[in-house]
């Protein structure tokens, strides 16, 4: 991989690795001996590595999640699966660039993908919109679900936007119901569904394509009703607190794993999936085949059934008289 | 006016103006100043400018359902503090003590002009009705219970949208009720969806706007998005009527504008049409 823009709590690390590069160097131009001093830093790198990675916050993980070099759903597609045969357009409207999506090969299985996909630098976000999907990237990715119905072929939602789009457009042609429509036909689809957060899973947007019959996550993936920000300004009428909001929240693969939210955490290379495109795409396929597998096992009444029910135990209330 | 001779459920919740019967409302629109008994009599709706002033949910069934018809279900029902969000479980019980509700809904059984229905009613007072575990979890059952009992569902929204303090559990109260929905509705039942004001985010995003029908009182915001965010991320002027029931109602989300003072009739014509013929309470 290419060097990666560093974050905040980076900068120990890559300080670091600098020194040890101009220790080489130095030592390649030289005839003393300098083993013993590299052996020292490198055991220190690798420890320091361990210390920060291993003990990422809750906004150290968000940090990662938008990390402008991470992985995009695109990039996943590229490397997780084979034979990608892009469709577009909502048939009423038009194309969202922010939610493309196709069919795709997973080893043996023909499957169909739909996900948010961000731009790399300011050109391709102009046309994917930061990942922001307007109506129409709902209403696409519904259409080719229902496709994937008819042919019997499963369905894999790979998550990664901050929200959808908050537009006078999107208004107009009412995000919120294309949203609520998705949630309601997913419930129903009769072929297996994975939903898996790539990165950000900011709110409805990213609920707007996660109902299935798996919900995972990538290790440093985000998934929130609200964005820390969000929260920060709510709660502590100043942005600044993100970092306490995003602890509050609950947000990380971690906690919603406990919380049995998820079905399960996807790991990524060390320090984050930005590090190693190729590793994090593997895993993916991993454990994406794992649980297609087992869900293709599966009757499709009882699958439904089974969907319905583990939306339906998402909540937490007391009550007299039960429990 | 003047149908509602016992009202049953006087004891759900407090009432919404601080000011005992026999005072003054001044309306928030116009600033008529209207007494309580003339505002009450007129289901709260302004004598000068026909402003819908909030209505709680309690004041909301005894306007909808037949008399003596309703049935509350699961009154105990409130949220617990599964993140251990600063400040929320003290935030609730403020607002179950000033408003006598548990949480931000009321369901129950009932009928509308006889026919079969399960309701379910927002109440802005409480933490701007926003949906955490309890509405959703009422909802669901509320429409479950219809499913099963072959009952109509009609839902009063408002709200902010999810609750923030209950987190990813809030979010997937718009897929459990969605789901709820979408079993109802392949039970070929009617749902009517109610829009007041305010209804936004996560609930627009989910049972709102699912209705097969889909009402909203003249005037009232409805949208995804705050005005505020989409000013922000656009940089753009919104248009004069943006986000009110009448923009909606051109923009093609919602079927009609329908009056306070109809809305009970409305929803009886209309389930005239989608329950099957004979069905009564
Ligand atoms: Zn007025």
């Amino acid at each position: 991989m290419t060097a990666t823009e560093p974050l905040e709590f980076e900068k120990p690390i890559v300080n670091l690795e600098r020194q040890l590069a101009d220790l080489r160097d130095r030592a390649a131009d030289s005839d003393i001996d300098m083993s013993t001093e590299m052996k020292r830093i490198e055991d220190k790198l690798t420890k320091l590595k361990g210390e920060i990675y291993r003990n990422l916050s809750p906004w150290q993980r968000v940090q990662i999640a938008r990390h402008t070099q991470r992985p995009y759903m695109l990039d996943y597609v590229e490397h997780t699966f084979d034979d990608f045969v892009e469709l577009h357009g909502d048939r009423h409207i038009g194309e969202d660039e922010a939610m493309p999506g196709g069919f795709v090969r997973l080893e043996g299985h023909r499957v169909m993908v739909v996900g948010h996909q961000k731009g790399r630098d300011t050109k391709e976000n102009l046309r994917r919109n930061f990942g922001s999907a307007h109506p129409e990237g709902y209403r696409k990715a519904l259409r080719l679900m229902k496709m994937a119905e008819k042919f019997n072929l499963p369905i894999i939602t790979l998550i990664d936007t901050p929200g959808a789009y908050p537009g006078i457009e999107a208004e107009e042609r009412n995000i919120a119901e294309a949203i609520a429509f998705n949630l309601r036909e997913m419930m129903m689809l009769r072929v297996p569904i994975i939903a898996v957060v790539l990165g950000e899973g900011g709110s409805g947007g990213a609920l707007g394509i996660g109902i299935g019959d798996r919900i995972l996550m990538m290790e440093n993936a985000y998934y929130s009703v609200i964005s820390p920000e969000g929260c920060a300004a709510i709660l502590w009428k100043d942005r600044k607190y993100a970092p306490e909001s995003a602890s509050a929240l609950k947000l990380s693969a971690e906690d919603l794993k406990k919380m049995e939210v998820i079905d399960e955490v996807i790991p990524e290379p060390m320090g984050g999936a930005h590090h190693d495109h190729i590793t994090a795409a593997h895993n993916l396929k991993r454990t994406l085949i794992k649980h297609l597998h087992d869900l293709e096992s599966i009757d499709r009444d009882a699958l439904l059934e089974q969907r319905y029910q583990k939306f339906r135990k998402f909540g937490e209330f007391r009550e007299k008289g039960r429990r | 006016m003047g149908i509602f001779k016992k009202r049953s459920i006087a004891s759900l919740g407090k009432k919404k103006s601080d000011m005992p019967e026999g005072l003054w409302n001044k309306c928030p629109s116009c600033g008529a100043i209207i007494d309580e008994i003339t505002l009450k009599q007129r289901h709260r709706v302004c004598t000068k400018c026909d402003h819908h002033f909030t209505l709680t949910a309690p004041d909301r069934i005894s306007m909808l359902l037949d008399v003596d018809s309703f049935e509350e279900l699961d009154p105990t029902l409130e949220s617990t503090d599964a993140l251990n969000f600063k400040g929320y479980t003290d935030k609730v019980k403020g607002y179950q003590k000033k408003t006598g509700l548990k949480d931000a809904v009321l369901t129950g059984r009932g009928a509308v002009l006889e026919h079969p229905v399960t309701i379910g009613v927002m109440d802005f007072r409480f933490i701007g009705a926003s949906m955490g575990s309890a509405v959703g979890e009422k909802l669901t059952r509320a429409i479950e219970i219809a499913t099963a009992e072959k009952r109509a569902v009609i839902i009063v929204c408002s709200s902010g949208g999810a609750r923030m303090h209950e987190g990813i559990l809030s979010l997937m109260q718009m897929a459990k009720t969605s789901g709820a929905l979408a079993r109802h509705h392949e039970a070929q039942l009617p749902y009517i969806s109610i829009l007041t004001h305010p209804t936004t985010g996560g609930v627009t995003a989910s049972f709102a706007t699912l209705g097969d029908i889909n009402i909203a009182e003249p005037g009232c915001m409805i949208g995804f998005a705050g005005p505020r965010v989409i000013k922000e991320t656009t940089h753009q002027n919104l248009p004069p009527d943006f986000q009110t029931a009448e923009f909606l109602l051109d923009h093609g989300l919602i079927d009609m504008i329908v009056p306070r003072s109809m809305m009970r009739e409305r929803i009886g014509e209309l389930l005239d049409y989608m329950l099957p013929v004979g069905k009564t309470a």
